[in-house]
Parts: C-alpha cells; structure tokens; sequence
C-alpha cells in the first residue's frame, strides 16, 4: 500500500488521492474554503442568535436557581447560621447576633439592606417592613463596642426574638436554591423541606392547567375552522386561491393590539355581538352574554389572532396532495366520505400537526390577548410571569415559572415525535 | 366507424359532447361502441379529447349532451365509485401512507369483504405482476416499473369487468415501457377484461391494442384494428399522425375504379389509390409509406408512373437503411430499405428513379 498511488478499493486501507494522502483529507481540504465561506455567511446571525437569544435564555434559566443575595449580604450571619439547629425550636445565641449586626452595618452603609429585605419578603410578609425599619436603629450600632446584641436587637422589633425570622432566613441562605421552582409549583421551601403553600396563595399549578387547556381548545378550534379554509385555498384556482390567500394573511398587516382591542369592541356585553343577537331576539337584554373578560373572550380572539399559523401549514401540505387520489380511491368503489377519511385526511395530517404544534406554542406563551380580554379568568401564565417581572420585581419566580413552561413546551414536543414523528412535520 | 345500435355492446358512447367552458365543443358527437373482452385504445395529440372522453367514462366529468351506457344501461348519472369501474393513473396515485397491501387491499374494504377473503385476493393479485414479495412496502420504496405494476394490480383486484387505463406507462423509459406494454396486454386477454387505454404514444397504440381509435379536434378520425390503421388511413390526419408517412400534394386529373392519376404541383403523375377524392380537378394530399416506396429498377413496374428523386442524406440505423430525398420538391421523402444482403446502398447526391404500387399510394383529403 505505501507505493500505490492509485486509489485501490480492493486492498485494505483508506483510499489514496493521486498524490498519496488519504481521500478523506485531500476532500477535507479542498472543502475547507467552500466551508469557510459558509461560516463567514452565517457568522453575523449566529453571533446575534448567540447574544440575542441563546444567553438571556441561559441566563433566565440559572436566575431561577440563583441565590447568593443572602450569602453575599450576611457573610458572617450564614456562617453562624450553619451551626444554627432550627429545629431545637431554640432562638440562636448572641454569637449569631453579633455576625448579624456586623453585616448589617456594612449593608446598610451600601443600601443593600433593603433588597435584601424585599428578597425575605417573597417569603414572608413582613420582612421587608422588618429589615428597612430595623435598618434605621442597627445603623446606629458599633458592631465592636456596643455587644451584646441579642437583647438589643429584640428591642428593636420583636420579631428578632421570634424563631421563624432566624429560620426563615437560613432556609434561604443557600446559594442555589429550588425555593423558586417549589414557589412556581404552589410549594415552598421550610426548614422542613418543601411543603405546600397555604391554601389561599395557591394559584399558579391553577394558571399552568388553564394555560394548558385553553392553549388545546385553541388549537382544536383553529384546526376545526382552519381546515376547510385551507382545503379551499389548496383547491381553488390560482387566481381564486391568491385573493383568499390575502384575506388570510391580511391579519398579519395589522397591529396585534388593535385587533385585540377590536375584538373588546365587537365582544363586551354593549357590544356588535350582543346588540345583534338581541335585535334578533335570540338573547333578550336582560340577560346579555359575558363574552369578554373571562375565558370564553380568550379562546375566541387568540382563536382568530393564531388562524393565519394554522391556515398556511396546512395549506402548504394540502396544496401537495394531488387531487388523482382522491379520484383514484373513488374509482375503487370510495365514497366522498371514506375517500376523504381514508386518503385524503391521512395525507394532510403533517400539516394538522405542523399548525398544531405552532399555535400551541404560540398561545402557551401567549400574553397580551388574555391580558386584554381575559380579565382576571382568562389570563394565561405568562400573565403571571409578566407581573413577576415588571410589578413584584421577583425575577426568580419568573424565570422558574419561565422555565418550567419552555420544559412543558419541550416535553409536548417530544410527545408529539413520538406519536406522530417530528420529520413528518411540513411547513411549507 | 359508429356502431350504434349494437346489442353486443359493453361500453357505448351515444352522441357525447362535452365542453367545458360552454364555448368550446371538447368532444364533439362522439359514438363509440366497445363489445366485451375488447382492449381499445383512444389515441391522439394532447388536446383532442381523449382523456376527457375516459374521464367521463370514469365518471369524473360529466357529459354535457348524449348517453353513455355500461353493460346498456345508463351511467351518466351514477357517480365514479358506483361504476365499479378499474382505473389506472397517469402517475400511479398509489396512497403514499399505505403499503403496497393496504392499497390493494383498500378498494376490498370499502367493498366490505371479509379479512381473509381480502389477503387471499391481494396475494393473488400481486402474485399476478410478480410482486407478490413486495406487500409490505411502501410506494416510495418502489421503482417505477414497479409502482406501475401496483397500479395495475390494484385496479384488477376488485375484479372489475372494465378497467380504464390514463397513459399508463408515460413516466418509464423504454425498455421499461416495453415490456409493460407486452404484460398489460397479456393480463387483460388472460383475464378477459375490457381494456380503454389512453396514450400518445402511436407505437403503444400499435402493439396493444385490438382497435385504435385515432382522435383528433374532438372527433374519432379513424376507428380500426392497428394494421387496418396503419396500411389503410382513411384521411390525412391519420396518415401523418400513425407511423412514418410521405405526403404528395396534387390534383386529381382521372379516377377509374379503384386507381386515379395525380397530378403533382411540380408536373409530375403518379398513380394512386383514391380514398377521400370523389371527382377531377380535387386537390388531394397523397401518402405512401417510406417501406413501400421502390428504388430497385428491376423491382420496378414498367407501366405504372414513376418519379424522379435525388438522394440528399443516408442514414445507417443498424436494421434498416434510411434515405432522406428529394421528390417533387419535397426535400423530407423518406425512403426505407432492410439491411439485406442485396440492398442497395444509396449515395448522397445521386439520381435515382422511385415508384410504387398504386394500391400503396393513397389520395386523401387536402
């Protein structure tokens, strides 16, 4: 083999370009420009995927999990807070005080104190009040001259000289913590481990089952009233079928918040609908419909909001299908029915699928329709996620509430391979 | 060429026409009668109606006027999957979601018959075009030849009485479609089922059919077993459109019974077989066939008119020699010979003398 210069296939070994090297390196080589290029064409959008989309999304998931404001405010008081027993029932002893002090007086002269406070406050009332109020007297301590400190600070506010404050405190010292995901879940992280929120703040596994099935009744509905819309545009003449294509992506020319804003027109109880159904005396005043503000205004105007995503899969497919089937599956003694059910349905589930998992993704997310129309029954949770974010600041709850629901998506999407296989999946 | 009012018949076109935008007649008085057993193929430039003739049959267009009769009685207004008529695809339209046996297995479901009934039948059926390993693939695993031999057996395995057939085989290459020209004529005579074939394909045409109708401009041209067509077209469409042809124009200048003299535009006469010329003085299109034009002076008759021709290309195809001359100012006559041990080999440039029987040369319309 070392003096063959031809390519040989039928000895053992790589095989040899002209000049000796292996095949697959002089191949590799000659590519290696052509791939260059490739990369320097797509370098600028991968760079802006990389910044834009890939690290705020690393960067929410490691928030929910995040927690080193305790450690990095108290140094000294979670060191102290390890050798704690909470579980004694035991305030801990002036050493702990004395740490607490400490860092507090360093805390405060950077205003980290507060912070820290609306930090405790996530998880008990009070804290917040406690640390800012607290703050003002601790200020004027001298962690070396002015100990002991342990009476002093149950002075201050009682609550110091409460158990649960100290407890509540370690429990959420640790630097990572899942304290936000048991929080998302309508749990809570306790001295004893993970235990059940009380029962009047529990609220989100209730918005993650609506999101869920409000997502699947839209879905389900955009494919009732998608697919005779789509079998149209696939069936119709081109000219025809261009005119309904316009009408169905005319939506997409108009802002989202004003046909939100219209559907609040056309479905508020003095609204299009019921005046209408009214002046026909199918709905008498007295008892007009409450279509808005509750589930029922969700469903119906994400339904329309997400038509064109259902409509333009499923079109793409059917528009692929080439009418001799159904004429062949007639020739053999079909009817319409069984050669629509049999044949032509079966071949344009690819598109169902593909618009499906579209629009499911998309409403699960969704999050200014139900903001508008949904009142307070209709939101979604990423109405949730949303307040988290720009009303309680509590930007750990959000990200694990965040995550959850990217998990949730994930998972419907593995399913959905599963059982129908993802490369049949066609959008366009 | 009509045969209306044949008791025998299986399949009946009565007065059929068809026309799509209420303009333009598709298919204009159409009368075709099939007897049982028949393989007829419609042949004919895409455009003359023929399709739309086996899709009325079929039952996917309707007539706009006449009747069309199944085993005599009416189907006009019975729909496609009543019919219970076989169909085979220009492009198969095997169902790309089933296997080989679902698809033939699904026109025996929607006949409701039983499961074992059904496995039986389709084993058969494949066993028929020799695919019987080949059930539990799907279309897309197939080749083309072999997708055609599904398309063929699931439009058999219900048995249908007559099966219609949309140029079946004009996705495969030639040896291919050779070969699936001989086997779906061998299945339907074994099987004796009425066959409507449709093709563009004049060779096709030839070779499978019983009877060849020869459409054109929405009107059968001609109607006849393929020698019958081939030897004796009955007007010039027909003439040009089946095999090779050489065409003369003229005028008539003598008939007498069963022979006429032709007066072509450079002078010249010929001696020809009147066909669609009634009188003296007609214009007339003359068609011989290039095998039947003599060059051999020996072979010569000496009493019947001959022509001067110049020889403008030679062209060796193996079997046979090809001459390209010049007759009469038609520089496109073509002229065929056997490669025989004694066939003359014509050079380019030289003078020769041609000529024919005159029951070879037929005068047909202008």
């Amino acid at each position: 083999m070392s003096d063959a210069t031809q390519p040989d296939t039928a000895k053992a070994g790589p095989v040899l370009a002209a000049d000796g090297t292996p095949l697959k390196r002089s191949l590799a080589r000659s590519l290696r420009v052509q791939k260059m290029r490739a990369m320097a064409l797509i370098a600028p959008l991968l760079i802006f995927v990389l910044v834009s989309f890939i690290i705020p999304i690393g960067s929410m998931l490691f928030r929910s999990v995040e927690n080193g404001m305790v450690e990095q405010t108290l140094p000294l008081t979670v060191v102290e807070l390890q050798a704690w027993d909470a579980s004694t029932g035991e305030l801990p002893d002036e050493p702990l005080y004395a740490a607490f002090v400490a860092d507090m007086v360093i805390a405060i002269d950077a205003k980290r104190h507060t912070r820290l406070g609306t930090r405790m406050n996530y998880e008990k009332t009070g804290m917040s009040s406690l640390f800012r109020k607290s703050g003002r007297q601790i200020k004027k301590l001298d962690p070396a001259t002015d100990g002991p400190f342990k009476d002093q600070l149950i002075e201050i506010d009682k609550k110091w000289g409460e158990h649960e404050t100290w407890s509540v405190i370690k429990t959420h010292s640790v630097a990572i913590t899942n304290g936000y995901f048991l929080n998302a879940i309508d749990m809570q992280r306790t001295p004893d481990g993970a235990q059940a929120q009380p029962e009047d703040k529990r609220i989100l596994i209730t918005l993650f089952k609506r999101t869920l099935i409000m997502s699947m009744i839209i879905t389900c509905s955009c494919i009732a009233l998608a697919y005779p819309a789509a079998w149209l545009l696939a069936n119709l003449p081109a000219r025809s079928a261009n005119m309904l294509m316009i009408l169905v992506l005319l939506p997409f020319w108009t802002s989202l918040l004003v046909r939100t804003s219209a559907w609040k027109v056309m479905l508020q109880q003095q609204g299009v609908i019921n005046d209408v159904l009214v002046w026909l005396g199918m709905v008498s005043d007295a008892s007009r419909l409450v279509l808005i503000n509750n589930q029922t205004g969700t469903i119906i105007a994400m339904t329309h909001i997400l038509l064109p995503f259902m409509i333009l899969p499923m079109y793409s497919v059917m528009r692929t299908i080439q009418p001799t089937y159904l004429r062949a599956a007639k020739s053999m003694g079909a009817t319409n029915w069984t050669a629509f059910w049999r044949v032509y349905f079966p071949l344009s589930v690819p598109g169902i699928g593909a618009g499906s998992i579209l629009v499911f993704i998309l409403s699960i997310g969704y999050y200014i329709t139900p903001e508008i129309v949904g009142g307070t029954k209709g939101v979604f949770i990423s109405n949730r996620i949303a307040y988290h974010i720009s009303s309680s600041l509590n930007w750990g709850l959000a990200a694990a509430l965040g995550t959850i629901l990217l998990a949730v998506v994930l998972i419907l999407y593995w399913a959905y391979d599963k059982i129908v296989g993802i490369d049949n999946v066609k959008l366009g | 060429m009509a045969e209306t009012g044949n008791h025998d018949a299986f399949v009946e076109f009565k007065r059929v026409q068809k026309s799509y935008d209420g303009e333009i007649l598709v298919v204009k008085d159409l009368n075709l009668s099939l007897p049982r057993g028949e393989f007829l193929t419609m042949l004919g430039p895409s455009g003359s109606g023929k399709t739309t003739c086996l899709m009325m049959l079929a039952g996917f267009e309707t007539a706009t006027h006449g009747e069309i009769l199944l085993g005599g009685t009416s189907i006009n207004n019975i729909p496609p999957h009543k019919r219970g008529i076989g169909m085979v695809f220009q492009n198969y339209a095997l169902f790309p979601h089933m296997t080989v046996a679902e698809n033939l297995s699904f026109p025996l479901e929607v006949r409701k018959l039983g499961k074992s009934e059904r496995e039986a039948k389709v084993k058969r059926a494949l066993d028929m075009v020799q695919m019987g390993e080949f059930g539990g693939r799907r279309p897309a695993q197939l080749s083309g030849g072999q997708q055609q031999r599904i398309a063929l057996a699931r439009a058999l395995v219900f048995e249908p009485e007559l099966v219609l057939m949309d140029e079946p085989l004009g996705a495969l290459d030639k040896q291919l479609r050779e070969h699936m020209q001989f086997e779906i004529t061998r299945l339907a005579h074994e099987l004796g089922i009425t066959t409507v074939y449709v093709t563009h394909d004049q060779t096709e045409a030839l070779t499978m059919s019983d009877r060849v109708a020869v459409f054109d401009d929405g009107r059968i041209q001609q109607l006849a077993p393929p020698d019958q067509l081939y030897e004796e077209p009955e007007n010039s469409f027909v003439a040009q459109f089946i095999g090779e042809n050489n065409t003369l124009e003229g005028v008539v200048t003598s008939i007498s019974g069963d022979t006429c003299v032709i007066k072509l535009d450079n002078g010249d006469e010929i001696d020809a077989k009147p066909i669609n010329v009634s009188k003296v003085g007609e214009r007339t299109k003359v068609s011989i066939r290039p095998e039947r034009v003599e060059f051999n002076k020996d072979r010569l008759n000496p009493k019947a008119h001959t022509l001067k021709a110049k020889v403008i290309e030679f062209i060796y195809m193996g079997d046979i020699f090809r001459f390209r001359l010049s007759v009469a100012g038609n520089d496109d006559f073509v002229v065929k010979t056997r490669n025989a041990p004694d066939a003359i080999k014509l050079q380019a440039g030289q003078d020769i003398e041609i000529g024919w029987l005159p029951q070879d040369c037929r005068a047909l319309d202008a």
